[in-house]
């Protein structure tokens, strides 16, 4: 049976044929007849948000919780040009997100026609693909591919640009289950030969670490099981990028914390001094590696990857295998099991012998005060006040985020969510919403600075209308702290326009916006008002105002090795050399 | 696809072909791509140069498989060994790419370019050029009483030895199409 309909028909019942029942968007001209029909369904919960890019940001946050593809709606032009940060900061991280866009009418296309832009020119590079679909006979077999290229493979953000005479006319639609089978397939199984040489070189090990990133999140659960069940038979010590906290846990014996430019003194010097590193779907990012040439000498380098094109991208790795985390860690476990479980047991004790004198230099501790509240502190707090709840913790970029990744715990998968490739100022909030809107019930923060904050601050509005209890713990410096903190060890303590002078008073931008304002300054008053935050059933904007000149420390400096960490201010002076200072 | 007579090759495998160190010697390869002939597959394979700073020397792009509506892009880039691994990659990364073929290592293959070449003269100059173009293999495709249009093919070496030599005996204009690839063999 073929049935007719209009491509703005379509377009929904795409969406309901793909599972598909939460959208963030926002209308306009040429998404109209989609919109209409949106109106008169059920089946799909439509969020208002309030700016397109929060709309991205908020499907990027629903994606990382749920492991399900986000999806936005907006229209053509400003609509589109606002949604290309949320798309280059989910190409970055690799999030799943469809993205449907309206067009002006095909007829006019190339006019410089009201709200007219070359949608699918602008987004080529920050897309894993895009698509223009001029022909309403093709349009549900183009979502239903644009699906499948956001979740296949290395996941990303798609774009699907609809004119809006195609939403208009009529055409076949395509189920699901019909629509033509994608030449995109990636290779999900890793190379058993490479596999098997993993294994003996884990049998073999003295110094073995595992490197795990964002990939084993993406992987989905399995992949954090299968993980967990691999660290705890072969007793191997395990750190994590930014992307990856929460797929082993924070709790677990093994870990070693994160790692990288703020990650943990003990999990850097382990990757610098290892004879075996078992990188697990992550990608050698410059703020892990620090300086390439001197990056982990000792080792010899395993990549598990599912995107060809990160395997020896930037450094080079003597056991490549291209394949999903889930499928080669099962490969893995399955070949060590049956060549009899072996692990060099001397060497390993040895090894978690150095690890723990590591562990003892305590890299994250801080100077407590009674007077201010030093921002560690605010999430030292946080973190016990909130720890067993059913958490999700988004993020800002800067200072607190690095504080949240390296104070605060993550027990599971799909819960910390956090701009890390982009570092997209602004991320925070909208993701927050997108987070609670997936977990209505759940405990959603949003660890912010006040600049960050301000940046998509409008999304409160859509947090109120929905009534989304999200926590916006601001840790307010009034600084850009870690630019602040870059011009003091960097640019001679110069602090060029890094901080604000007319921050608004946020217990009256809360109530402004119909939420609840907390403000919290002095230590003392902390553990309450983070209680009667926890306690408010709605949003609430949380000012807690922190020490102004605290430093993130422990610090790789630009390039530097991992072994030439700064640990805290006495060891700053003169740090990052000239060539260090062109590095970002 | 095997109508189109390209040879498997180590494509897929690409990352396993792994050499000792990364090297700085700059290698010249050309590479076969073929992707689906729709819109903005070639701006998405040009802004994949562009966007990560790699060389393009010349590229031609054509359709080859008008049924299965597949463009063939041939291109020739420069780098380090590294380098044309990643490019290679990163093309098989696009999703409207089938088939990344590096013709340079995957056996012997033939290169040919045309070149149209006006050249505009009269007296001896102009029966030297025509002398030139006739151990050149050039075809003469317009004349006029004071002028050339001269069809070469050929490797680019070639093109370039003719162009250079057409260039003192009235050389005009030059329109070259780049380089087209095949690799030999069944």
């Amino acid at each position: 049976m073929t049935r007719q309909m209009t491509g703005a028909k379509m377009v929904v019942q795409a969406l309901k044929d793909q599972g598909v029942d939460t959208v963030f968007g926002y209308p306009g001209g040429a998404v109209l007849p989609i919109y209409d029909e949106i109106f008169q369904q059920n089946g799909i919960r439509h969020f208002l948000v309030r700016h397109e890019q929060g709309a991205v940001h908020a499907a990027e946050g629903y994606a990382r919780a749920t492991g399900k593809p986000g999806v936005v709606l907006v229209t053509s032009g400003p609509g589109a040009t606002n949604a290309v940060t949320g798309l280059t900061d989910a190409l970055m991280d690799s999030i799943p997100i469809v993205v449907l866009t309206g067009q002006v009418p095909t007829f006019m296309i190339g006019s410089d026609a009201f709200q007219e832009a070359d949608t699918v020119g602008i987004t080529r590079p920050c897309t894993k693909h895009n698509w223009l679909v001029k022909d309403t006979d093709k349009l549900s077999g183009v979502i239903h591919e644009a699906f499948h290229v956001a979740t296949s493979g290395r996941p990303g953000p798609v774009l699907v640009d609809i004119p809006k005479d195609v939403q208009f006319a009529s055409g076949t639609y395509t189920e699901k289950a019909k629509a033509p089978v994608s030449h995109y397939q990636p290779q999900v199984k890793g190379d058993m030969e490479t596999i098997t040489q993993l294994v003996e070189a884990i049998e073999r090990a003295e110094r073995p670490v595992f490197y795990t990133g964002g990939g084993v999140i993406n992987s989905g659960p399995a992949a954090s099981q299968l993980l967990r069940e691999l660290v705890e038979a072969t007793g191997f010590p395990i750190t994590s990028t930014l992307m990856g906290l929460g797929c082993y846990p924070a709790s677990g014996k093994n870990w070693l914390g994160m790692l990288g430019m703020h990650g943990l003194y003990e999990a850097n010097l382990a990757m610098h001094d290892c004879d075996l590193m078992i990188n697990i779907g992550a990608r050698f990012d410059d703020r892990i590696t620090g300086r390439i040439d001197a990056f982990s000498p000792k080792s010899k380098k395993a990549h598990v990857d599912i995107d060809p094109s990160s395997i020896n991208k930037v450094i080079r790795v003597d056991y490549p295998i291209i394949g999903d985390v889930a499928h080669v860690l099962e490969d893995i476990l399955k070949v060590w099991k049956s060549r009899g479980r072996k692990v060099n047991r001397e060497g390993l004790s040895k090894w978690w012998s150095r690890i723990d004198e590591w562990r003892k230099v305590d890299c994250l501790k801080y100077k407590p005060s009674a007077k201010t509240i030093k921002p560690q502190h605010a999430l030292d707090r946080l973190e016990a006040l909130t720890k067993g709840r059913d958490r999700y913790i988004c993020t800002e970029v800067g200072q607190h985020q690095m504080w949240a990744a390296q104070y605060l715990g993550f027990e599971d998968p799909n819960r910390w969510m956090t701009s890390g490739g982009l570092g997209t100022m602004g991320y925070g909030t909208p993701a927050s919403i997108g987070v609670q809107v997936a977990h209505p019930d759940a405990l959603v923060i949003n660890v912010a600075g006040e600049a960050s904050w301000l940046m998509n601050m409008q999304e409160m509005g859509t947090a109120v209308q929905y009534r989304l209890p999200v926590k916006q713990f601001i840790l307010n410096n009034e600084r850009l702290g870690m630019v602040r903190q870059w011009q003091e060890l960097l640019h001679g303590e110069r602090y060029s326009h890094s901080w604000s002078e007319a921050l608004p008073d946020f217990v009256k931008l809360a109530e402004a916006f119909g939420c609840k304002g907390i403000l919290c300054k002095d230590p003392a008053d902390l553990d309450d008002a983070i209680m009667e935050m926890l306690d408010y059933d709605g949003p609430v904007i949380f000012d807690c105002l922190v020490e102004k000149h605290e430093n993130c420390f422990p610090m790789i400096p630009s390039g530097e090795p991992h072994n030439k960490m700064l640990l805290g201010e006495a060891s700053t002076k003169d740090a990052i050399g000239s060539k260090g200072a062109v590095m970002v | 696809m095997s109508a189109l007579k390209i040879k498997k090759g180590s494509t897929k495998h690409s990352a396993y072909n792994l050499r000792p160190t990364f090297s700085d010697v700059q290698e010249t390869h050309t590479l076969a791509v073929l992707v689906d002939n729709e819109a903005g597959v070639l701006a998405r394979v040009i802004g994949l140069f562009s966007g990560r700073g790699y060389n393009i020397e010349s590229l031609t792009v054509a359709e080859v498989d008008h049924q299965g509506h597949l463009s063939r892009i041939t291109i020739v880039t420069t780098g380090t060994p590294q380098v044309i691994e990643q490019i290679k990659a990163q093309l098989g990364r696009i999703v409207p790419v089938h088939e990344v073929h590096d013709l340079t290592v995957e056996g012997s293959s033939v290169e040919r370019e045309l070149a149209l070449i006006k050249v505009e003269g009269s007296g001896d100059k102009r029966v030297e050029a025509l002398r030139l173009a006739d151990i050149f293999r050039a075809h003469v495709v317009d004349s006029t009483l004071d002028s050339f249009v001269f069809q070469i093919t050929g490797t680019s070496e070639k093109v370039d030895a003719f162009a250079d030599l057409m260039r003192p005996l009235g050389l005009v204009e030059i329109a070259r199409t780049g380089v087209a690839a095949l690799s030999r063999g069944a």
